[in-house]
């Protein structure tokens, strides 16, 4: 079988790069929505976890890795999707939140936010780093976002919130 | 009975009340009252579709009839709904609308918190990720119920009269019939009786800030456990269900 010359970690390597189909700048893996990749007998199992439960980019998501994979011949793809354990901001690496911020978005300010009955902690506006800013709605244009505005340079922006 | 038939009735119910809100607060989409709030219901609305769809899918699982969630969703009539019969009270005025959103999210998060600890690894899986989605839906309603409450003699009015209309379907939320007690034995099914006074404290802390009143109970509405719906639900699913009654096995 041709699937035999590539190993888990290869296959890992050629899907990585997946770009987040709604934040263009960040990869699956830069994310955390990839998992990983297993061998069982000839199928190599893809295992994908959701950002928010009905995130509507999984589906597009199989979708590119089944392609990628077929490209480098590999036939016997299968992609899992798992709830466990949670998705949570806080798999975020340093370079994704820079790569965020550059793309204007800001990123989440802290780890994972278990408090309730809190307005979010400050933001900072990733485009003239004020802190003056002030939160506009608690949902954005995406499940994983809120609005914010910055009261100095008067821009609105994007918040990813804490998960 | 056993134990795993039990469990697929345990997670159509709830993947029930998930999709029937879902599909109520998707009625309001581009209808909302202001933009934010557009934004506010139907991500909300989406999160309650992708439990739907976690939980359907496991439903299916357990069923072992090799049926999608889809079919759960679009090919059962009303008599074989399980969902509370909160979820598929009107959207009516943006003041029942929140009445509804305040008390199911308070007890999702009490229930979904006792959930998390349930001996059924997926059931708790889906609780421990839907948690963090519900935190947000409640304190959106509570923000609002203040904001109305203790807004102007009109918005006040109105959500007094929300808060009264919708009492009545609060009572169902803390029944537990021979199904619950069957998997609360097995440390499966979440027991709501003692989630009720920790309810009641919750929503008064909310009324008394909004300064509404906070009603006493009397007949509270029964059925949806047994399959028994107001005339709501008919028209909900005769619209949610159009596609499939009309075009069988349409796919996308």
């Amino acid at each position: 079988m041709v699937t035999s010359n590539y190993s888990s970690e290869e296959v890992y390597d050629l899907i990585a790069g997946i770009p987040d189909p709604e934040i263009p700048v960040i990869t699956i893996k830069d994310l955390g929505i990839l998992r990983g990749v297993t061998l069982v007998d000839d199928t190599y199992v893809v295992t994908i976890t959701p950002t928010y439960t009905a995130c509507p980019a999984m589906g597009m998501i199989e979708d590119q890795i089944k392609e990628i994979l077929s490209a480098h011949h590999i036939p016997k793809v299968k992609v899992e999707l798992t709830y466990e354990p949670a998705w949570t901001t806080d798999w975020l690496t340093q370079e994704a939140k820079l790569k965020l911020k550059n793309y204007g978005i800001a990123p989440p300010s802290h780890s994972s936010c278990s408090k309730l009955f809190t307005v979010a902690d400050k933001v900072i506006c990733p485009r003239c780093n004020s802190t003056h800013t002030e939160l506009i709605s608690r949902f954005g244009s995406t499940a994983c976002k809120a609005l914010y505005k910055c009261d100095d340079c008067k821009e609105t922006f994007d918040y990813f919130k804490c998960h | 009975m056993n134990t795993q038939e039990a469990t697929y009735k345990y997670a159509l119910r709830l993947g029930d009340s998930a999709l029937v809100l879902g599909h109520r607060l998707s009625e309001l989409c581009s209808k909302g009252p202001i933009l934010e709030e557009d934004l506010a219901l139907t991500n909300i609305s989406l999160d309650m579709i992708g439990r739907t769809q976690a939980l359907l899918k496991y439903a299916c699982e357990l069923e072992m009839q090799g049926k999608t969630e889809d079919d759960l969703a679009y090919r059962r009539s009303e008599n074989h709904y399980y969902n509370y019969l909160m979820t598929e009270q009107p959207n009516g005025d943006f003041a029942h609308t929140i009445a509804r959103q305040l008390f199911i999210s308070v007890f999702e998060y009490l229930f979904y918190t006792e959930l998390e600890k349930s001996k059924d690894a997926t059931l708790a899986a889906i609780a421990t990720k839907t948690l963090k989605e519900i935190k947000y839906h409640m304190q959106h309603s509570v923000e609002w119920t203040i904001r109305l409450g203790d807004g102007t003699a009109e918005s006040h009015k109105r959500m007094q009269t929300a808060i009264n209309d919708l009492w009545m379907y609060t009572g169902e939320f803390f029944e537990m019939d021979h199904l619950d007690m069957f998997l609360l034995h097995q440390h499966i099914a979440v027991d709501t009786h003692p989630l009720k006074a920790k309810w009641q404290d919750y929503i008064k802390t909310a009324l008394t800030e909004a300064t509404l009143i906070m009603p006493i109970d009397s007949y509270m509405q029964t059925g949806s456990k047994k399959g028994i719906h107001s005339e709501n639900l008919g028209h909900i699913l005769s619209e949610m269900q159009y596609l499939q009654r009309a075009y069988p096995d349409a796919k996308w």
